[in-house]
C-alpha cells in the first residue's frame, strides 16, 4: 500500500471513536503491538531529545528499503509512532524525502507535532527524512 | 475555611469555561495564574484612555501613566514590606530579576576563586545565570543537597558556607515539591558568615506574607503572573546599598542622567536598572494584581491552600500506586507526584482529556529528576480559587489514568 493509502486506513479507523479516551485506549493497545525494543537500544546515539517524552529511533537500509526501529518512554508517544511507522517503515528513501504526513492533524492528534510538545515527535518525523535523505545520496553514489 | 470560593471564582471568568467535556479544572497555577476580572479590566482601562510613554512626556497622559507606575511601584513596596520604594525594580519577570543581579552584583563582587551557593531545589533559572556567572569570574558553583522528603540539609550549610563564599540563591518554595525553607533561619546563618541572600519568590510571594526586612534577605525576586497579575513584569527587591553600588545592567533611555560622548552619568535607583520603555500597563495590572491578593488577605489564602493541598495529598495517598515526590513538614500547595509504571507525560495526556490542566515533565528542575532517580511527574499546583471538587475530579482522572495504563 502507499503512504497515503496506510494514511486514509488510519483515519478510517479513527472515525468510529468519539471518545477521546477511546482513542487514546486505541493508540495505548498500538504501542504495545511495537515490537519490543532491546533496552540495550535505548542509547544516547538513538536518542532524540524531547523535555516531556524521549524518543529513541535508528533506521537502516536492506533491500533498498529503510528499516526503522523507534521506542519511546511514553505510552501515548509509543502509540503515535507505532502509527507512524505503519505509514512510513519499510520505504525507498526516495518515498520518504518528499511526503504529505495529513493523517495526525485528521485524527485530531495535531497537537502531538508542536513543538511546545517537546516530546521528541516533531523531531523524530525530520530525522526520518534526514535518513532518506542520507541513505538517498548513498544509493546515488 | 475563610474564603468565599464561590465568590472569588466570579471573578475569574476563564474557570467558568468548557473544554472538551466539561468544565476547565485549572491545576497548574506554578506555570502561571488566572487573572481576576479587576487586573483584566485595569489593563483594558489604561490602553483605552492613558497609554503614553512614562517618564517621558510633560503631556496629560504620560503624567497620568507615569504616576500609575509609581504607584505600582509603591503597592508592591507595601506588599513585601521593604523599606523604600526605588528598592523595587521593575523587570520582565524572575528570570529577569535573577539574571540582573548575576551579572551587576557579580561585577561589582565576585572575583576569580569566589563562591556561590545554590540549592538542588532550584529551578534552572536559579541555577543557570550562576553558572554563566561563575564562568565569567572563574567562580565556583557549590551545591546544598535535599533528602528524600524534598528538603535542604541545613545541617550541611555552615560547612558549605566559607569565607570564600560571596552569595547564597536559593528558593523561597521549591516549585516542584512545594518545599517552604526557613528563609529566616539560612539568612540569618549566611549574613553571619558576610554572605549575601537572594531569594527566588516566584512561588513564594502569592501564598504567604513576605516581610524583605523582616527576613532581611539581599535580593527578592518574583514574577507578576504568577501573583495573578499579567505576563511581562515582575519584580527585583534590593537593599538600596548594594544596588547603588551595583552597575547597570542594561544601557539605554531611562537609566541615564546625562550623555556624552565622553561620558555617561548613571541615573539614581531605581531608574538606573530600567532603561528602555519599561512594560508601564504590566505594572498597573500587577498593581491591581496585588491589591486584589491583598484584600482577600495572603494569611487567608495560606490557611486556605494549606487545607486543600493537605486534602489532596490525603485522596492521593488513598490510591495505590500513587507516590508523592517532596513530603516536606512546611509545604506549599504544590503537589508533584507519579503513578506507578505510567510515564508523566501520558498521566497528562489523558487528564487534559478530563479537562484537567496540570503540568508534567521536569519542571525545569532536573536536579531534582536526578536526586529521585525520575525522568518527571504530574504537577498539580492549587490555587484559592481551586475547589475540593476539582480535586475530585483530579482523583478522578488518576483513577482513570491507572486504569487506562495498567
Amino acid at each position: 500500500m502507499t503512504i497515503n493509502e496506510i494514511q486514509d486506513q488510519i483515519i478510517e479507523e479513527f472515525s468510529v471513536f468519539d471518545d477521546w479516551l477511546d482513542k487514546y485506549n486505541y493508540i495505548i493497545e498500538t504501542a504495545n503491538d511495537l515490537p519490543k525494543i532491546d533496552e540495550k537500544f535505548r542509547v544516547e546515539q538513538n536518542l532524540i531529545s524531547g523535555c516531556n517524552s524521549k524518543v529513541w529511533l535508528s533506521g537502516e537500509l536492506e533491500n533498498g528499503k529503510i528499516i526503522f526501529k523507534a521506542d519511546s518512554d511514553a505510552i501515548i508517544t509509543k502509540g503515535i509512532i507505532a502509527l507512524l511507522l505503519k505509514v512510513l517503515n519499510n520505504r525507498s528513501p526516495k518515498d520518504l524525502i518528499d511526503f504529505d504526513l495529513y493523517f495526525i492533524e485528521k485524527i485530531g492528534l495535531q497537537e502531538n507535532l508542536s513543538p511546545t510538545r517537546a516530546n521528541g515527535l516533531l523531531s523524530m518525523i525530520k530525522q526520518i527524512k534526514m535518513y532518506a535523505i542520507a541513505y538517498n545520496s548513498k544509493q546515488n553514489n | 475555611m475563610n474564603l468565599d470560593v464561590d465568590k472569588i471564582r466570579e471573578d475569574f471568568p476563564i474557570l467558568k469555561q468548557n473544554l472538551y467535556s466539561g468544565q476547565l479544572v485549572y491545576l497548574d497555577n506554578a506555570a502561571t495564574t488566572q487573572k481576576p476580572i479587576s487586573v483584566i479590566n485595569i489593563i483594558n482601562e489604561y490602553y483605552l484612555k492613558y497609554n503614553a510613554n512614562i517618564h517621558r512626556g510633560v503631556h496629560y497622559l504620560s503624567e497620568k501613566m507615569t504616576q500609575a507606575y509609581e504607584a505600582s511601584r509603591k503597592t508592591i513596596k507595601n506588599f513585601i514590606n521593604a523599606e523604600h520604594a526605588h528598592e523595587i525594580i521593575f523587570t520582565s519577570g524572575t528570570t529577569e530579576s535573577i539574571n540582573l543581579v548575576a551579572f551587576s552584583f557579580g561585577e561589582q563582587y565576585i572575583k576569580e576563586g569566589d563562591e556561590i551557593l545554590v540549592t538542588q531545589m532550584e529551578h534552572h533559572s536559579n541555577i543557570v545565570p550562576w553558572q554563566m556567572l561563575c564562568e565569567r569570574k572563574k567562580a565556583k558553583l557549590k551545591v546544598i543537597n535535599i533528602n528524600t522528603f524534598g528538603e535542604l540539609f541545613l545541617g550541611e550549610l555552615d560547612n558549605l558556607l566559607t569565607e570564600k563564599t560571596k552569595l547564597l540563591a536559593i528558593t523561597h518554595v521549591s516549585n516542584t515539591l512545594g518545599t517552604i525553607n526557613p528563609l529566616k533561619e539560612i539568612i540569618a546563618k549566611a549574613h553571619k558568615k558576610g554572605v549575601y541572600v537572594l531569594v527566588d519568590g516566584a512561588q513564594g510571594v502569592q501564598h504567604q506574607q513576605v516581610d524583605v526586612v523582616d527576613l532581611d534577605c539581599d535580593f527578592y525576586v518574583f514574577s507578576g503572573h504568577k501573583i495573578y497579575g499579567p505576563t511581562g513584569i515582575g519584580v527585583l527587591y534590593g537593599k538600596e546599598k548594594l544596588l547603588n553600588e551595583m552597575p547597570p545592567y542594561k544601557g539605554g533611555g531611562d537609566m541615564i542622567k546625562s550623555v556624552t560622548f565622553e561620558k555617561t552619568i548613571y541615573n539614581d535607583l531605581p531608574l538606573k536598572f530600567e532603561a528602555g520603555t519599561s512594560n508601564f500597563i504590566g505594572a498597573i495590572g500587577l498593581d491591581h494584581a496585588i491589591r486584589y491578593v491583598s484584600n482577600i488577605g495572603i494569611s487567608n489564602i495560606a490557611e486556605y491552600e494549606k487545607e486543600l493541598a493537605s486534602y489532596t495529598s490525603i485522596e492521593l495517598a488513598k490510591i495505590e500506586g500513587v507516590k508523592v515526590f517532596g513530603n516536606a513538614m512546611n509545604k506549599s500547595s504544590i503537589i508533584s507526584f507519579n503513578i506507578q509504571d505510567v510515564h508523566s507525560f501520558d498521566a497528562g495526556m489523558v487528564l487534559d482529556k478530563m479537562n484537567i490542566a496540570v503540568r508534567t515533565g521536569t519542571h525545569c528542575t532536573q536536579p531534582i529528576m536526578d536526586f529521585f532517580g525520575i525522568s518527571g511527574t504530574v504537577r498539580a499546583s492549587l490555587a484559592f480559587y481551586n475547589t475540593t471538587q476539582e480535586i475530585d475530579k483530579l482523583i478522578e482522572g488518576v483513577q482513570k489514568v491507572k486504569k487506562l495504563f495498567g
